[in-house]
């Protein structure tokens, strides 16, 4: 990812370093940087997650306060969600985008920096709440009311910022995403040529658009709440502690989209690639995305099932929810589709893609379970749900990224990846996810409810597997971060193309992708012979 | 103008607070009662169909008080007035003020239980030791769904604030709840 | 839910979609069957679902599988060409939705059922706070908290780790034997001192209620949860066929102690229920004539001091440890504490009052004068603590009341 250092006039010392880094505005460097912010809040997230999985080994307290469990249990989950999966994304959209469309750069260079370097901030005072009195914040991810306002740790504040902050940086990058491919498409590329990852992170910046200031206005609420004398959510001042449930799943559930749209969109560029054969049903592809966009605004109240909703709205959410399964199946339709009577070949990011659609799929059997109200009542707040919603994120999202990066890094370092050790990165990987999440599906129908720091015996073999499974997970992952070194270090060099049956304009240019591309805008659409002139 | 958009949706945010208020209100989904009284019915009905009411009474943490309903449960028919009262008494050796917080269940039956008169309208101020009885005047209108047969009023009685802010309600609608 | 009428065809699907996961897995990896005809038909539509998602998935999987074997490039050198085929792709769009509409169904006239809360027999009000549950019989006039009964040796196993030392300061803490106990204790962490008491064969009706935070109250076999929300009720229903005991835990993330708040239902004949509020009454009057004999009554020091730190250790060292030490700014310390070495009548009412916006709890309506008058007199004296008026007697309670 570092690679096109080389165009760099070149310069010693820490403050060019520094200089470089802090000031580009340039899309490739902005995008690495995400990249590895990502990459570092993934482990800090593992780390987390690790230390759940370690007392839930077996029952009793042995390691892990109950009060630090809950604290661990939130910051998993907001370093994963806003540290670890939107960055990486934005970083995917940052590297691609210009590159897919024929960009010179992003259309507001400047604000792109920006947008980048507030989230070390945001992320290192929302870190910085583990060592302050009364600890980091423990009212899960989620943050109801009034376990985050009355009674809130007073690191509350720090994480309230920290959001707001993480905030403008998402909004900021997703009007860049959106200007940029509004504008500075290569002439003659309409909108229903562009590549479906394009595609889906449009679709995405819109929702993150409308979403995160919700999000901002939930936190903000909060916040006075907590100091300003205001009782949005207390009923002792006239307010509803169900309210702030229901501003929060208004952005939500958008959100589980945002975090799952640009995951599908590289399903969509991988899949035809080793297949050898054009998407199935782009346009149905494209319809699919909008549509779930769409409904994902109107699904909020299936994550309050519980909170005596009448009859007339859970009726409302359960038939809305069950209405999403259309579109998400007629995507996983469309990429068998793709497959069938393809020429396949399995190199790495087309086993990630693949175990991306299987597993996605699971999660969305179970989301669809979930859609049902009465059976919802059973598996609400369990380790059913927790199963679900990690099979959607790890398999779903993670998975997502990491074929991202198998399938871009040669044209972004310009080196191979190790066959070897990414299809050992992937088997591992997928073994030990589904020892990880599987049996999750099991202690929830048991019974098992989520966030508790100890638990019954009869929980007690799945948890083990569980545990066993996650310490491997997190293990495996280290393996990654090593592949992803070494390649950029070296390795067999990578043809322009880089894949045999690969199209796109970010194909047409040299690999390593030098600093600046498409200053002219290249041809559209590709011919043959004019394919490498592109590159400036 | 994404950026309005983005504004724009921080402002919906706060929409969403009167908004969900008023949409309580028209539906009674979270057991919110009108802040407001009722007139008295002017005749009194004497054929509609008997149903149960039962009374809650509960105290919020860090309130000195004792409070309990007089009656537990009665039967009611629909369109007639009905008194009830509340027995609050403040133990602690000093005035304490507090607001009770209605909520009604089911629901949705909120919008057919009218209050006449009720101490949940108001503050209560009590001196050190004083004791009162606290009357809710009500009926339960005619139009209540069939296959209602039992109505929960409940109270909560929290420590008013000792200067009390604006809450968002009565800044929004001028209204108490 | 459904008419007896379609009851038997319900069944005899039920019996064909029931049979077979029960062979294909061992039991315990579906979900809870239950006992009450609710908690049956959600599992006849979770089984349902289930089954629905699997054929759906051996399709798509299926289909999958054999492309991913038979399109590869060794066995299908050339690709096919073709992209687009609106055909099929408006029939892979209509069937998931008439399979949904079959679905939704059955599912919105279970819904309608389980949100048809009239002509109960009985009312239980169930308030939660933090961290164990209330139950009062509203037509009975009978009330009591249900608290974790497991001990804390159990729970904590000092694993000697930083992060949970401050569990193992306990009196008589061994974690071996701790252990041993867990291990062999059937019911750990799903055990109370008081269980909510229910008749078989009766509607009964649930209002739930909370004092602080959100709770939520959950028995699997009964498929009843209900969200309990500070300042709101929620309803929900029940009404179980089987006697028994039924085990069920709090849901919604409550604080530090969530995990430690389960819910014990025992299920008794009508009879046996009708005895139980009998005894129940006449307990409450024994334990009035009780509180009258105790106030009359004055202590000694020690007698308060020992009562007071069984009542310490069951209640309160849950959040200012045993030591007295408290946990940060949360748990303020009550050894050398401002309330605890202050004027006695600020301890007084903050132990019978609680305090707003945090979790200490108002104690009034839980203990009885002795036991706040022995708290409070532990309080005083226990650890570095020396007062000048370090004791109270349950008769300045009962005035306080």
């Amino acid at each position: 990812m570092v690679a096109h250092a080389e165009h760099i006039p070149h310069r010693s010392g820490l403050a060019a370093f520094l200089s470089r880094w802090l000031l580009t505005t340039n899309h490739k460097e902005i995008g690495s940087l995400y990249l590895w912010f990502a990459f570092l809040m993934f482990f800090i997230g593992g780390a987390l997650a690790m230390g759940i999985r370690l007392e839930l080994f077996i029952p009793g307290i042995q390691l892990i306060a109950p009060g630090f469990y809950n604290q661990l249990v939130t910051m998993h989950g907001l370093i994963m969600v806003f540290g670890a999966v939107m960055p990486a994304f934005v970083g995917l959209a940052n590297w691609q985008i210009p590159l897919m469309i024929g960009a010179p750069d992003m259309a507001l260079p400047r604000l792109n920096n920006f947008s980048f370097w507030i989230l070390p901030f945001a992320f290192s005072i929302l870190l910085s709440s583990f060592f302050m009195e009364g600890g980091a914040p423990n009212f899960g991810w989620t943050f109801y009311a009034p376990l985050s306002t009355t009674y809130g740790p007073d690191s509350t504040d720090f994480f309230v910022f920290g959001v707001h902050l993480m905030g403008i940086s998402s909004v900021l990058g997703a009007i860049n995403i959106m200007v940029t491919i509004f504008n500075l498409r290569t002439p003659g590329m309409t909108l229903m040529q562009m590549p479906l990852f394009v595609w889906t992170w449009l679709i995405t910046a819109f929702l993150l658009i409308t979403a995160i200031p919700v999000l901002a206005g939930a936190v903000t609420m909060v916040l006075t709440d907590r100091h300003f004398g205001t009782s949005f959510f207390s009923a002792d001042g006239g307010g509803d502690p169900v309210l702030f449930q229901h501003i929060f799943w208004f952005f939500g559930h958008p959100e589980v989209y945002i975090m799952i749209l640009p995951g599908f969109g590289i399903a969509s560029q991988i899949i035809p690639t080793f297949a050898r054969k054009k998407l199935f049903g782009y346009n149905s592809m494209v319809y699919a995305t909008v549509s779930i966009a769409f409904l994902s605004y109107v699904v909020w109240g299936h994550h309050m099932f519980a909170t005596g909703m009448p009859l007339a709205a859970e009726l409302f959410f359960m038939f809305c929810t069950m209405l999403i399964a259309v579109p998400t199946g007629v995507k996983v339709f469309n990429w068998v589709a793709t497959m069938w009577r393809g020429s396949m070949t399995f190199e790495t990011p087309m086993l990630f893609a693949i175990a991306f659609v299987i597993l996605f799929t699971i999660g969305g059997f179970s989301g669809l379970m979930l859609a049902m109200v009465p059976a919802d009542f059973q598996y609400h707040d369990t380790y059913f749900v927790v199963a679900h919603f990690h099979y959607v994120l790890y398999p779903g999202a993670i998975f997502g990224t990491m074929a991202a990066v198998y399938y871009w890094l040669p044209k972004w370092s310009g080196h191979m990846v190790d066959e070897w050790w990414g299809k050992l990165h992937f088997w591992t990987a997928i073994t030990f996810v589904n020892l990880t999440f599987f049996p999750m599906h099991f202690s929830g129908l048991a019974g098992m409810p989520r966030r508790i720091v100890d638990y019954s015996h009869q929980f007690q073999d799945f948890n083990l597997i569980s545990s066993f499974g996650a310490m491997g997970l997190g293990l495996t992952q280290v393996l990654f971060l090593f592949i992803v070194i070494k390649t950029i270090r070296g390795g067999e060099p990578a043809t322009d193309k880089v894949w045999e049956s690969a199209e796109g304009l970010e194909w047409t240019i040299p690999s390593p992708a030098p600093l600046h591309t498409f200053e002219t805008p290249p041809p559209w659409p590709i011919s043959e012979t004019e394919a490498h002139e592109g590159a400036a | 103008m994404l950026c309005v958009l983005a504004v724009g949706m921080f402002g919906f945010a706060y929409a969403l607070v009167p908004l969900y208020a008023v949409f309580c209100e028209i539906t009674g989904i979270n057991g919110k009662t009108s802040g407001q009284s009722v007139e008295l019915l002017e005749t009194e009905s004497d054929s509609g169909r008997e149903i149960k009411v039962q009374f809650l009474a509960r105290v919020g943490n860090g309130l000195p008080w004792e409070f309990r309903p007089a009656t537990h449960q009665y039967r009611v028919k629909l369109g007639q007035t009905s008194i009830t009262s509340f027995y609050a008494r403040n133990r602690a050796t000093y005035a304490v003020t507090g607001q009770a917080v209605p909520s009604i269940s089911p629901g949705h039956t909120a919008e057919y239980v009218k209050k006449v008169e009720c101490f949940c309208f108001n503050q209560q101020e009590l001196e050190a030791g004083e004791e009162t009885n606290m009357p809710v005047k009500f009926y339960i209108s005619e139009e209540l769904p069939d296959d209602v047969n039992t109505v929960t009023l409940s109270y909560t009685m929290f420590r008013a604030p000792a200067r009390k802010p604006p809450t968002h309600m009565a800044m929004l609608s001028s209204k108490r709840i | 839910m459904i008419s007896s009428t379609s009851r038997h065809a319900r069944g005899l699907c039920t019996l064909l979609l029931l049979i077979v996961p029960q062979v294909v897995f061992a039991v315990e990896l579906d979900m809870r069957e239950g006992v009450t005809a609710m908690s049956q038909d959600i599992h006849w539509l979770h089984t349902v679902m289930l089954w629905v998602c699997i054929v759906i998935g051996i399709i798509v999987f299926g289909a999958m599988g054999y492309t991913i074997v038979a399109h590869r490039r060794s066995k299908h050198p050339e690709p096919a060409n073709f992209h687009e085929h609106l055909g099929v792709e408006i029939v892979w769009t209509l069937i998931p939705v008439l399979i949904l509409a079959v679905l939704a169904y059955p599912a919105a006239k279970m819904l309608s059922e389980i949100e048809d809360n009239s002509d109960a027999a009985l009312t239980v009000l169930i308030t939660g706070s933090q961290w164990k549950w209330h139950y009062q019989y509203l037509e009975h006039d009978i009330g009591f908290y249900s608290n974790l009964s497991t001990p804390r040796e159990q729970i904590n196993s000092c694993g000697g780790w930083l992060l949970a030392d401050t569990f193992c300061e306990l009196p008589d803490g061994d974690s071996a034997a701790g252990k041993a106990e867990r291990d062999a204790n059937e019911h750990y962490l799903l055990e109370v001192d008081n269980p909510l008491v229910l008749p078989s064969n009766r509607k009964v009706r649930f209002l739930t209620a909370s004092n602080d935070v959100i709770h939520s109250w959950w028995v699997p076999d009964f498929a009843v949860k209900q969200d309990a929300i500070p300042g709101f009720i929620n309803e929900a229903w029940t009404n179980v066929p089987k006697t028994g005991t039924y085990r069920g835990q709090c849901t919604e993330l409550c604080g530090k102690d969530h995990a430690f708040m389960p819910v014990v239902v025992e299920v008794r004949t009508e009879d046996e229920f009708d005895q139980w509020i009998e005894d129940q009454r006449i307990a409450k009057e024994l334990a009035s004539g009780q509180a009258v004999a105790d106030r009359e009554k004055t202590w000694t020091l020690a007698e308060l001091k020992s009562i007071g730190e069984g009542v310490y250790l069951a209640n309160c060292a849950t959040c200012h440890q045993p030591n007295g030490a408290g946990q940060g700014t949360t748990y303020p310390a009550l050894d050398g504490g401002e309330i605890a070495i202050g004027p006695m009548a600020a301890h007084i009412d903050r132990v019978m009052n609680g305090k707003a916006g945090t979790e200490m709890q108002s104690w009034a309506p839980q203990l009885s004068d002795r036991d706040i008058a022995a708290v409070i007199t532990y309080e005083r004296n226990a650890w570095s603590n020396q007062p000048d008026d370090n004791i109270v007697q349950p008769l300045t309670i009962f005035e306080y009341r």
